[in-house]
């Protein structure tokens, strides 16, 4: 299959659900497959090293190289049907070098001595070409060498060493709950990748990372024939940086919501969600059309993340704000004229946001970006003001940083690694407040659970979110569900409506697992943690239409 | 050399076919050469050449199937990933939707291939930077681009006698060039299967000249306005119907084309009868390859006639459960246009807007297929026949169901994402609120 097919995942609304003919990359093999381990550290270092002599040979002046295994296996089912099950590896190198001033990359799966000196080659090859459309140098912010290091997710149950009939036992179970309790169609899935990453580069670092990732969800509808009508409700799992543990749904992991079903921490219980998400689904049906108007919004962390995500994520990204993806995802307003005044209100006093790479089971979490550089965590946004970007190696500089922020990725060896976010995370606050107790202090709200339909324009000012579940708030109470609802904002207006935060106790990731930037498009996974949080007048519209 | 011959092709495909033991067995190979040059700031920034073969295999025992994949075509590799999916097919569960292999099929002779794609080289896309990035330097504006470029072939093969063979190449480009005061932003793309139609520096003029028109937009109240959409950004909503036609979710009541009380709207009048869209696989400026994803030949095939949904999309296994005869995907979708040009319908429009294209665009509700996205890259105000003044970039919330009710007009066909598509002239198109974003 072509790189694109795969790319097309990342451009989904996050809530459609991913036909099961869409396949992994790389070649599909047994799922014994994905248990065996790959090369030995020893003999990727050899072969690392062959890169390095050979790039410097030609005349590199610097080169990093990545021996990339990556394992994915996705489980597809419908009602009583498995609909597919795929299992793939991808294996390789990718080598990427500074000549003359200017980057050049090459990517080769032909792992051997000769094969990788030859990619080295090229890519010096590469650079030396386009060194003549470079007006200024590539200049690195420098990094230790860390020497010989490894980092692995710190999984408890290795989710591709799990039986494959265990798993799809447990989605078939999953969509018997929906279909016992009133779903009329149901697809469940299973997404598991294991990245086995060995990088080495000129600096002295040789740094070997597993790195595991989970997501399951689901889609559940509701059908109502006589009248014509439909609605669908999605699971409310996160993906994460975890083990098959993941789906052990303890009892320690369920939160129960101010709308009387449970949320979850940090383990899922799939069956028990699909059972609400049928009956949520037929509840839908006939829910309250909204009226349209200003409402405090009561926002879950399943929902509030991918706000987080758009319009703080992204507009983020120093490449972004550099004009690097005016072509395609955009340019940004958060301008470095914005950054550099110190004065910038993102949003309320109450906003605290911070990037990082090493939150326990995140998506981001890692010991080391794709350049080498040791992951970490800094602020982006300090009492509603804007602090910082997130930059890379060749970025550092522009915003006089001394060194990257560790937020460097590429999604397969055979991509080249550039600026991707990290975690974006809400703190929460610190005072103690739970969901229940910021509900009863909104007079008109409505109170919005799970991902639902996105759009932001190309510098992330206006925005329109939509969400799987939505209850009116009146007098402090929940007084009953709503449908055909979406709100309207700007940015920076809708950040500075922030009125209050629930405690650490709340706190739970939102992810997003094909996250898709750059041309050709790169897939990446990110968290975003919040705890549930309050705007205070928000434009509500009412998405209903007669056809 | 990725391009195998049909012969050699055909070898192949033969070999592997020969190796399996399982009831049911198909082949596929596909390879071939991707380009890409990407610049922006005015700069080069990533280029790169991919060539890349795959063959796949699927074996099928019962209603039990499994697939393999590997990138050497050696005797041995063949055999092993022959065995390999034959492992994986006996061990999976059995899938009752199951519709056995196709016998030998009568496919058209394509013409996807054209030889000017296919003797593109690093030195064509550096060619193609240069004739975008000098324009645009030379009148202090920044170009942002991107080039992607296609050549391969695929083909596909059955223990029951299919064979097919196919071609394939394409290129596609787009520019967004900006002022350098970031107040002004333009785009073009086009995409061909014949790169000697792609003439880089005329896509970056117009994308160039619509950076200069747009700059200081004015704040215009959204609402209801009459909207002339270039064909890019009718493309932008339209394809959402064209792809939306599924026949197994009209049937199973979740889709815009599920009939209240049960059944579709297949037959129905849905949209204004200057309406008709159809797939050709032959037609000259959008061919298609051959076959469709279930392996039967594609064939000419009217969606929409008059405003009549006229076809769905028929998968093998629902038709079969359905007692009518399959409907593949197309390639591509012709809506049929008109005579008029853009300047004809600004000239005939007393207060209007006219998009250059749309973004973001995501579903907001499945069941109307109301969608929300936001205008970009040149938007400017109509008024008495003539083009005012540029504007600030609006949300829409809209549904192409009704936008093809509220037809004014429709204009020259143009390609666009391997579709043929109109300028569109709508009335009452919905935008509900400002964006600041240029």
């Amino acid at each position: 299959m072509k790189r694109r097919d795969f790319i097309h995942l990342s451009g989904l609304g996050l809530g459609a659900m991913i036909t099961p003919g869409v396949l992994a990359m790389g070649n599909t093999v047994t799922a014994e497959q994905l248990t065996i381990p790959g090369l030995e550290n020893a003999a990727k270092k050899n072969l690392a090293d062959v890169a390095l002599n050979a790039a410097k040979a030609k005349g590199a002046s610097y080169t990093d190289v990545r021996i990339g295994r990556y394992l994915q296996q996705f489980l597809f089912t419908r009602e009583k049907n498995v609909e597919n099950i795929t299992n793939a590896e991808s294996f390789g190198v990718g080598i990427r070098v500074i000549a003359d001033g200017t980057w050049g990359f090459a990517a080769t799966s032909d792992v051997t001595p000769d094969g990788i000196k030859a990619c080295a080659e090229t890519a010096v090859a590469i650079a030396k070409a386009n060194a003549r459309l470079q007006s200024e140098p590539v200049v690195l912010a420098p990094v230790p060498g860390y020497g010989e290091v490894t980092w692995n997710t710190p999984i408890q149950k290795n989710a591709l060493a799990v039986p494959v009939k265990e798993k799809i036992d447990l989605l078939l179970s999953v969509n018997n709950a929906a279909l016992d309790n009133g779903a009329a169609f149901v697809n469940s899935n299973l997404f598991m990748i294991n990245e086995q990453k060995y990088f080495a580069s000129t600096d002295g670092s040789y740094i070997d990372q597993d790195i595991h990732r989970i997501w399951p969800t689901f889609n559940v509808t509701a059908v109502n024939k006589a009248e014509g009508n439909f609605r669908s409700r999605q699971a409310l799992s996160a993906p994460m940086g975890m083990g098959y543990e993941y789906m052990d749904g303890l009892a320690k992991d369920k939160l129960a919501n101010p709308a009387g079903f449970n949320s979850y921490k940090n383990s899922y219980d799939m069956v028990e969600d699909a059972v609400a998400a049928a009956k949520h689904s037929k509840e839908k049906l006939t829910a309250k059309s909204v009226l349209p108007g200003k409402y405090d919004l009561v926002l879950d962390p399943d929902h509030l993340g991918l706000t987080i995500h758009e319009s703080v994520g992204h507009p983020l990204e120093l490449d972004r704000v550099l004009g690097y993806e005016a072509n395609y995802a955009g340019t940004s307003f958060a301008t470095l004229d914005k950054w550099k005044a110190g004065d910038f209100k993102y949003g309320s006093d109450k906003v605290n946001i911070v990037a990082d790479k090493t939150q326990p089971l995140s998506l981001g979490n890692t010991g080391y970006d794709d350049e080498g550089v040791k992951c970490k965590e800094w602020d982006l946004i300090k009492n509603g003001v804007l602090v910082n970007y997130q930059a890379i190696r060749d970025q550092a500089k522009i915003i006089n940083e001394s060194e990257s922020h560790g937020c460097c990725f590429a999604d397969n060896w055979s991509s080249v690694q550039f600026q991707r976010m990290p975690n974006v995370s809400l703190k929460p606050g610190t005072e103690k407040l739970s969901a229940a107790d910021m509900v009863k202090g909104v007079e008109k709200g409505v109170y919005i659970i799970g991902r639902g339909s996105y759009s932001i324009d190309q510098q992330r000012y206006n925005f329109q979110f939509g969400g799987q579940l939505f209850y009116e708030i009146k007098n402090g109470e929940i007084v009953g569900m709503l449908e055909d609802v979406a709100y309207q904002s700007n940015t920076q207006e809708f950040w500075n409506s922030c009125a209050q935060i629930c405690d650490k106790d709340d706190y739970r990731f939102f992810g997003s697992f094909f996250d898709g930037k750059g041309q050709p498009s790169q897939s990446s996974a990110v968290s975003h943690g919040s705890s549930t949080t309050r705007f205070d007048g928000v434009n509500v519209i009412n998405t209903g239409r007669k056809i | 050399m990725a391009i195998l011959t049909k012969e050699e092709a055909k070898q192949i495909i033969d070999k592997v076919l020969s190796y399996a033991k399982a009831d049911e067995t198909a082949v596929s190979i596909s390879g071939g050469r991707t380009g890409n040059i990407r610049y922006a700031r005015n700069t080069v920034n990533t280029s790169g050449e991919t060539n890349e073969i795959t063959l796949n295999i699927t074996s099928v025992y019962g209603k039990r199937s499994g697939s393999a994949s590997v990138n050497e075509l050696d005797d041995e590799s063949l055999r092993r990933a022959v065995v390999r999916a034959e492992e994986i097919a006996q061990l999976a569960p059995e899938n009752p939707e199951y519709m056995p292999m196709l016998g030998p099929q009568q496919y058209i002779e394509s013409k996807t291939f054209v030889e000017s794609t296919n003797k593109i080289n690093p030195d064509y896309r550096a060619q193609v930077a240069h004739d975008s990035i000098k324009p645009s330097g030379e009148k202090n504006l920044t170009a942002a681009g991107y080039l992607e470029d296609f050549s391969g072939f695929s083909a596909m093969g059955n223990s029951k006698g299919m064979f097919g063979y196919n071609k394939s190449t394409s290129v596609d480009f787009s520019v967004t060039v900006r002022t350098a005061d970031g107040t002004g932003s333009g785009y073009s793309s086009r995409d061909f299967n014949d790169a000697s139609l792609l003439n880089s520096r005329e896509v970056t003029t117009l994308a160039m000249q619509k950076a200069q028109a747009s700059v200081n937009a004015q704040a215009i109240e959204p609402g209801k306005y009459t909207v002339i959409l270039e064909p890019t950004a009718a493309f932008d909503l339209m394809r959402l119907l064209t792809s939306g036609m599924d026949a197994r979710s009209a049937d199973e009541g979740r889709s815009f084309l599920s009939k209240k009380g049960g059944g579709t709207r297949l037959g129905e009048k849905l949209f204004d009868e200057r309406v008709n869209i159809y797939s050709d696989p032959t037609h000259p400026e959008i061919p298609s390859a051959p076959w469709t994803n279930e392996g039967f030949p594609r064939e000419k095939t009217t969606w929409v006639e008059k405003g009549v949904v006229k076809n769905m999309f028929y998968s093998r296994y629902w038709a079969s459960k359905q007692g009518v005869t399959p409907v593949g995907r197309p390639g591509g979708v012709i809506i049929e246009g008109g005579d008029q040009s853009i300047a004809d319908m600004i000239k005939s429009t007393e207060r209007g807007v006219l998009v250059t294209r749309f973004w973001y665009i995501r579903a907001v509700d499945p069941q109307t297929l109301l969608y929300t996205g936001l205008t970009r890259d040149g938007t400017f105000y109509i008024e008495d026949g003539q083009i005012k003044f540029p504007v600030k970039n609006f949300r829409f919330n809209e549904s192409p169901i009704i936008m093809l009710n509220n037809i004014e007009a429709l204009g020259k066909l143009q390609r666009v994402g391997g579709n043929m598509i109109p300028a569109m002239k709508i009335r009452d198109f919905t935008f509900t609120s400002l964006s600041d974003a240029v």
